[in-house]
């Protein structure tokens, strides 16, 4: 249809190695990408701010997770552990008097380091057995956070997040919020379309299959293993400082928790591994849609003039976020980013393969 | 510190250990079966207190009725988990497995909650809060019943095993292909085995709400139950026996070191810390089958 192809042919390696191989790919990105631009102009202030932003933060820090669980595979259940790392030390050097752009970096290169930690369980062990020792060192953050004053700002306090100014801007409104956070995850996302016609990107590949395969092919695993995590590590860092910056103002150890992890897992998981665009797709059905089933079912139950108990209203969003969850992967184990590449795939060439079946 | 405080301690730790034990054999039976990561233990521990607790208090049935429907109700949930959801993810990558898992667990978690409310109740076994004392030791009676359950359990699964049944749910344990070709229904073993962890997700429901009430806390339990699972190796119950006591010793009575050297709340971190060093120094566990990794 719009395609207007009749498969993928490449003549040359430059060809071959385009970030978007197919011309109405390119244009469709471009139009959303100008469509982001405006939406400050398009949206109302609200649903910018209650929306659109949290999505956009969302989708670089899963992004992120993506790059070491579905590029690099390597399972990893303390994603908001290291967002809190980033966060708390982007936010300390704030405070201190460091100026945002380089609190921001320090807190993405903090959270490196303390990521990189992590790298060294999935050196020993992997799948199940590296999901549950980051799981535990998640739990060990936690502790660290909650339990001193010095980083969290008391054990039941919080920490205020200073004014967030970039290139002597103050930034004090929605708008400025959401191009600061636009400008970030259009950042990581085209960090992550070229990882994939990189060395780098494909020696994660390989790592991913298998390891040893790749050891023996001369990817030296324990180098690219260390790697994945220290660079998705760093992106986690930013967004998280970035998710206080804009959206939170303020930091708590509960924002960063257990829970928040295996939410940004599930969103990896739900948009597909190792998809880019699935990542958005995954970012807007966890957190978006529980909300608007609730919201669904407010108006249904006004509709049919019953009242439903509070109680039950606040836990119907966390069942639907469970039941999203299982009913995508038993649709889909690969994920909302393999339905899109399916629709897609079938109109690349639409009409031309009617004829084959 | 004289010894009387100390045995104290360690007692007490190893009872909590055991019901730890409890729940972690939830965990066991069904990665024996199938190799799967069951993180939905927590949620099926909390579906069981409520089921119990609907039971006896909401439709008024005595607790020696209500218990063993809930376990029969339970026992179809467990087979209808493993028909609807895991049979289809059969074979992907465990990644996969793990999130569906975990979706579950949050998925229990929030319709059980949505239905009976997050207020904490109490079963209301009947055991005393007194205190029994062992000459000079205090010990809490809950936490000896619940060690009992535990122990009964454990005998009574190492007694299944070695039934026909329990023989097939080895073989499979073992191989799944093998089982296949000599006429075993693997499908239908790894249901038994969702079905019998729903099952002792009752007990251990039943014994925890009793201790710390029935809510959403009863979930948490899953980091403790997984330590326990992996210290004692993955696929075996004995495993999660003997590791539910030194977890529990080593809690408890390290806490109470540690506590005031870092104010307090030093539980989940040993509990954490046990787990990295049990992954990083011996992945298998204490009585767990050493897998070896074909390239």
């Amino acid at each position: 249809m719009f395609y207007r192809l009749s498969g993928v042919h490449h003549a040359n390696y430059v060809s071959d190695s385009r970030i978007f191989k197919v011309p109405a790919d390119r244009n469709l990105t471009a139009f959303i990408f100008l469509l982001g631009l405006a939406a400050p102009f398009i949206i109302p202030s609200l649903y910018l701010n209650s929306y659109m932003l949290p999505w956009l933060i969302w989708t670089a820090a899963a992004l992120g997770l993506n790059l070491v669980t579905g590029w690099a595979g390597q399972l990893h259940l303390g994603y908001a552990a290291v967002m809190a790392v980033g966060a708390y030390s982007a936010i300390h050097a704030a405070r201190f008097g460091v100026p945002w752009e380089f609190a921001l970096i320090i807190g993405g290169l903090t959270s490196s380091v303390i990521g990189s930690l992590f790298a060294f369980a999935a050196l020993r062990v992997k799948g199940l057995y590296l999901a549950l020792t980051t799981l535990a060192m998640q739990f060990v953050m936690d502790w660290v956070l909650t339990h001193s004053p010095m980083i969290s700002g008391g054990s039941h306090a919080s920490l205020q997040a200073p004014t967030l100014a970039l290139l002597g801007q103050e930034i004090t409104s929605d708008t400025g919020y959401y191009y600061v956070v636009f400008g970030w995850c259009v950042l990581v996302t085209i960090f992550m379309l070229n990882l994939k016609r990189t060395a780098l990107g494909r020696a994660l590949v390989a790592v991913r299959e298998k390891d040893f395969a790749a050891a023996i092919l001369g990817v030296n695993s324990f180098y690219y293993k260390i790697l994945a995590f220290a660079t998705s590590s760093f992106i986690a860092g930013v967004s998280g400082a970035l998710l206080v910056a804009t959206f939170y103002f303020l930091a708590a150890p509960e924002q960063f928790s257990v829970s928040v992890s295996i939410q940004v897992l599930a969103m990896v998981i739900v948009g597909g591994l190792g998809s880019i665009i699935g990542s958005y797709f995954g970012v807007a059905m966890i957190l978006l849609v529980p909300g608007l089933v609730n919201g669904l079912v407010v108006a249904m139950s006004n509709g049919l003039g019953t009242q439903v108990n509070v109680e039950t209203l606040a836990h119907i969003p966390n069942a639907v976020y469970g039941a999203l969850i299982v009913i995508i992967l038993l649709i889909e184990p690969l994920g909302l980013g393999k339905l899109y590449g399916n629709i897609r795939d079938y109109l690349m060439v639409w009409p031309f393969d009617q004829f084959k079946k | 510190m004289d010894w009387v405080f100390l045995s104290e301690l360690a007692i007490n730790g190893a009872l909590t250990g055991l019901l730890y034990s409890l729940f972690a054999i939830g965990l066991v039976l069904i990665y024996k079966a199938s190799s799967v990561p069951n993180l939905a233990q927590g949620g099926l521990t909390m579906v069981g207190a409520y089921v119990v607790l609907a039971l006896s208090h909401d439709a008024g049935l005595p607790l020696w009725l209500a218990i063993p429907l809930a376990a029969v109700i339970m026992f179809g949930l467990g087979f209808g988990i493993e028909r609807v959801a895991l049979r289809r993810l059969a074979g992907r990558p465990v990644i996969m497995i793990l999130m569906l898992t975990l979706g579950l667990d949050i998925f229990l978690r929030g319709t059980t909650l949505a239905i009976w409310g997050g207020t904490s109740r109490s079963i209301e076994l009947g055991v005393s809060y007194e205190p029994l004392f062992l000459g000079d030791l205090f010990i809490s009676r809950i936490h000896l019943v619940g060690a009992g359950v535990a122990v009964a359990l454990f005998v009574a699964f190492m007694l299944f095993f070695r039934t026909r049944t329990g023989i097939k749910l080895r073989a499979i344990a073992d191989d799944y292909m093998a089982s296949w070709s000599v006429g075993i229904s693997v499908e239908h073993g790894v249901g038994l085995s969702w079905a019998l962890a729903s099952v002792v997700a009752v007990a251990t429901g039943v014994i925890w709400g009793e201790i710390q009430g029935v809510d959403q806390a009863l979930s948490l339990l899953l980091l403790k139950g997984l330590t326990v699972a992996v210290l004692g190796g993955l696929d075996s119950i004995l495993g999660a026996i003997v590791a539910g006591i030194i977890l529990g010793v080593i809690e408890n009575v390290g806490a109470e070191f540690l506590d005031p050297l870092v104010g307090g709340g030093s539980r989940e971190l040993i509990v954490a810390a046990v787990l990295i060093l049990t992954v990083m120094i011996r992945p298998h566990g204490l009585f767990g089958r050493h897998d070896i990794e074909r390239v």
